[in-house]
């Protein structure tokens, strides 16, 4: 589904990804693991289009067709979703109305008609409900004052409307207390299915009891340096990463 | 001949469609004494410092328009709010046109002031609030000397206009250059409530020049909201001199919707004369090409325990430029006042520019006052976050700049006149996205 080959990737002339190799099916989860400064955060913003990276090498393919050159937008159209780890805080616009004019824009890339109303509630309501928000919260502006959990509930609940075929989930553990993360892992766990993948990239063993993944690698200076299955994560928790870059 | 001789000499012409034997026409002769003395503004003048009338004064207007144009309804329905029933006081090259008009003598007044200024029944009102409100300067002067026709808008004590007035100027090219004075009067008495909305339109590429004056009388208990919708085409400039007074627990607003024009200046003077009183002045511009939009507010806090607030958002692209001069006066005797001040400014290109400077001057020692000015870009980082959702990147600026002055619209009460400006700034914005927040 994802194919990513010897990704280089640099910001201001500082090249942050080294060659770069991860191969996601559909159906799968990716675990992407790794000390602070390896890179983890550039992969997921450059996966999803952030221009102020520059590929200087390398592919990225989604479903064999390579989405390197194309705008943010128009990989959101062909199924790339990135929750971020620092969602932007938009005083103005409730979460509703991001979310039908997200939806509606994107249906209007793939040559579809805008969502009737009735079908947007009745999905918003759906999906609010697995993600457990309140619907007081949908009208409120987009992350303005949220709590971070519920900036992370709200990153989740956008993957759920958008069904995203590659999602990437940067940090989304971080900042959240053992409820919130158990309400979003059941969410991810429950928009997982054989036609997507997810990839989550965390610091952490925690988030991986919840969201169990098929493999797991460790991100080291802009490479993927070790890949295992969850045991590797268990063991990095345990050993930290020192003994992964003594093994270079 | 420059523009100031001929409009003095042309003076005498301009007498002999008007009655001179009302005392009335005393007010004309001095004010085009005033004007003469006075002459317009220049950027030598603090206030005129970032706006310079040279480029349009330099247009040989005509003051008069030798023909008359007829415009059928259906050609001009999409510069009215056509889906509210409203009373509508039209003007065509100044002159009123009554097939597109719909007035009233029922309950209360909405009609020409050129009637209220020759018959009888409306001389009461007339010798009070006539050209009381305003403050003289050239340009009040100017519009002054000529001041015959306009609106007229009187609303007796305990009186609720049932509909709101929308005062529509046309200008129809039928004159290479034209100069317009629309003067207006607005009478608002005890407990009593009105609505108005004013467009100026010019329907060709030959030059417009309006010089408006408005008064605006709100008494006692009084309600009065005023939209302004400022998005003429480039070769129309105009200058908007809006005076309100307000009485005890009154409450006035004006909404100013300056989307276009050659130069665009709103002169906005709210003076406070009771205790109690709000008035909220509101603005959101957004400018592109060379255009120019600048917003000079006086507040005047006579009176203790009063409030204003003043909200203003502009958008700049291109070479636009944007000016905004917010001056609130508080007196020593006014006590508890609060009065809020801010302009929030987006660049959206390296050639725009934005002047902002509020000015405070405060007399009294118990009050609450507060003022912030910011000039900054739309946000990056929100932009890519809303690309990662699939809103491309000339909506998702359109969905930003739509934020950035979504309170202002926001406030904006009557629901179609809010579709209404939505679909303007859609439009200005190139987007098709509806603007339902």
């Amino acid at each position: 589904m994802l194919e990513i080959k010897n990704l280089h990737a640099s910001i201001d002339e500082k090249e942050i990804l080294k060659g770069l190799n991860l191969s996601v099916k559909a159906g799968e989860v990716h675990a992407i693991m790794g000390p602070n400064g390896a890179g983890k955060s550039t992969l997921a913003a450059v996966v999803s289009g952030k221009e102020d990276y520059e590929v200087t090498e390398g592919s990225i393919e989604l479903e064999g067709e390579d989405i390197g050159e194309l705008g943010a937008d128009e990989r959101a159209h062909k199924g790339v979703f990135l929750s971020f780890q620092y969602p932007v805080e938009i005083p103005g616009v409730s979460v509703t109305n991001f979310m039908k004019t997200a939806i509606n824009e994107t249906r209007k890339a793939r040559g579809l008609e805008d969502m009737p109303a009735r079908d947007m509630l009745k999905k918003i309501k759906e999906k609010s409900e697995l993600l457990e928000i309140d619907s007081k919260f949908l009208s409120r502006s987009l992350n303005e004052g949220f709590s971070g959990g519920e900036k992370k509930r709200n990153e989740i609940f956008q993957m759920a409307m958008l069904e995203p075929k590659v999602a990437i989930l940067d940090e989304t553990d971080s900042g959240l207390d053992i409820d919130a993360l158990r309400i979003v892992a059941n969410g991810v766990n429950k928009l997982k299915s054989n036609d997507n993948a997810v990839i989550v990239i965390t610091h952490y063993q925690r988030l991986l009891e919840y969201i169990v993944p098929d493999y797991v690698h460790v991100l080291h200076d802009g490479k993927i340096v070790k890949s295992g299955t969850k045991e590797l994560a268990l063991e990095l928790e345990e050993k930290g990463y020192d003994w992964i870059k003594a093994e270079l | 001949m420059e523009l100031k001789e001929k409009l003095v000499s042309s003076f005498l012409a301009f007498e002999s469609t008007v009655d001179v034997k009302n005392p009335l026409h005393d007010i004309r002769t001095k004010a085009i004494k005033d004007f003469e003395a006075f002459g317009f503004p220049t950027k030598k003048v603090e206030a005129w410092k970032y706006t310079s009338l040279n480029s349009v004064l330099k247009n040989d207007f005509a003051l008069f328009p030798k023909s008359e144009v007829a415009i059928e309804y259906k050609d001009v329905k999409k510069y009215f709010i056509h889906d509210l029933d409203t009373y509508k006081i039209v003007f065509i090259d100044g002159v009123y046109s009554s097939h597109l008009s719909s007035t009233t003598h029922d309950k209360f007044d909405v009609c020409l002031m050129s009637s209220a200024l020759t018959q009888n029944r409306f001389k009461a009102v007339i010798d009070v609030y006539f050209n009381k409100i305003a403050k003289q300067d050239g340009l009040v002067a100017l519009n002054t000397a000529y001041s015959k026709e306009g609106a007229y808008v009187y609303l007796p004590k305990n009186t609720a206009g049932d509909k709101p007035i929308e005062i529509v100027h046309f200008s129809t090219g039928s004159e290479d250059a034209m100069l317009l004075q629309p003067r207006n009067l607005i009478v608002v008495e005890d407990n009593s409530e009105v609505t108005v909305i004013e467009r100026h339109q010019s329907l060709s590429e030959n030059k417009t020049f309006t010089n408006s004056v408005t008064e605006i009388y709100a008494g006692r208990n009084a309600h009065v909201d005023y939209y302004k919708i400022q998005n003429d085409t480039n070769s129309a400039s105009l200058i908007d001199n809006t005076f309100t007074d307000q009485y005890d627990h009154s409450v006035a607003s004006v909404h100013t919707f300056a989307f276009g024009g050659e130069i665009t200046r709103n002169n906005l003077n709210f003076t406070q004369k009771g205790q109690g009183i709000d008035s909220i002045l509101n603005g959101v511009t957004i400018l592109e090409g060379k255009t120019h939009v600048d917003h000079n507010t006086l507040v005047e806090h006579t009176e203790p325990n009063c409030e204003s607030h003043q909200d203003y958002k502009g958008i700049f692209d291109e070479k636009s430029t944007g000016v905004f001069n917010g001056k609130i006066v508080v007196d020593q005797i006014a006590q508890k006042t609060n009065a809020f001040q801010s302009n929030n400014n987006v660049l959206l290109s390296d050639k725009a520019t934005v002047n902002s400077k509020p000015q405070l001057e405060i007399f009294a020692d118990d009050v609450k006052c507060s003022h912030g000015c910011t000039i900054g870009q739309l946000d990056e980082s929100a932009l890519f976050y809303l690309k990662t959702r699939g809103i491309p990147e000339k909506e998702g600026k359109a969905l930003l700049m739509y934020a950035f002055a979504n309170n202002v619209l926001d406030s904006v009460k009557i629901p179609q006149l809010k579709t209404r400006i939505n679909a303007l700034i859609a439009e200005k914005l190139g987007v098709s996205i509806g603007f339902d927040l």
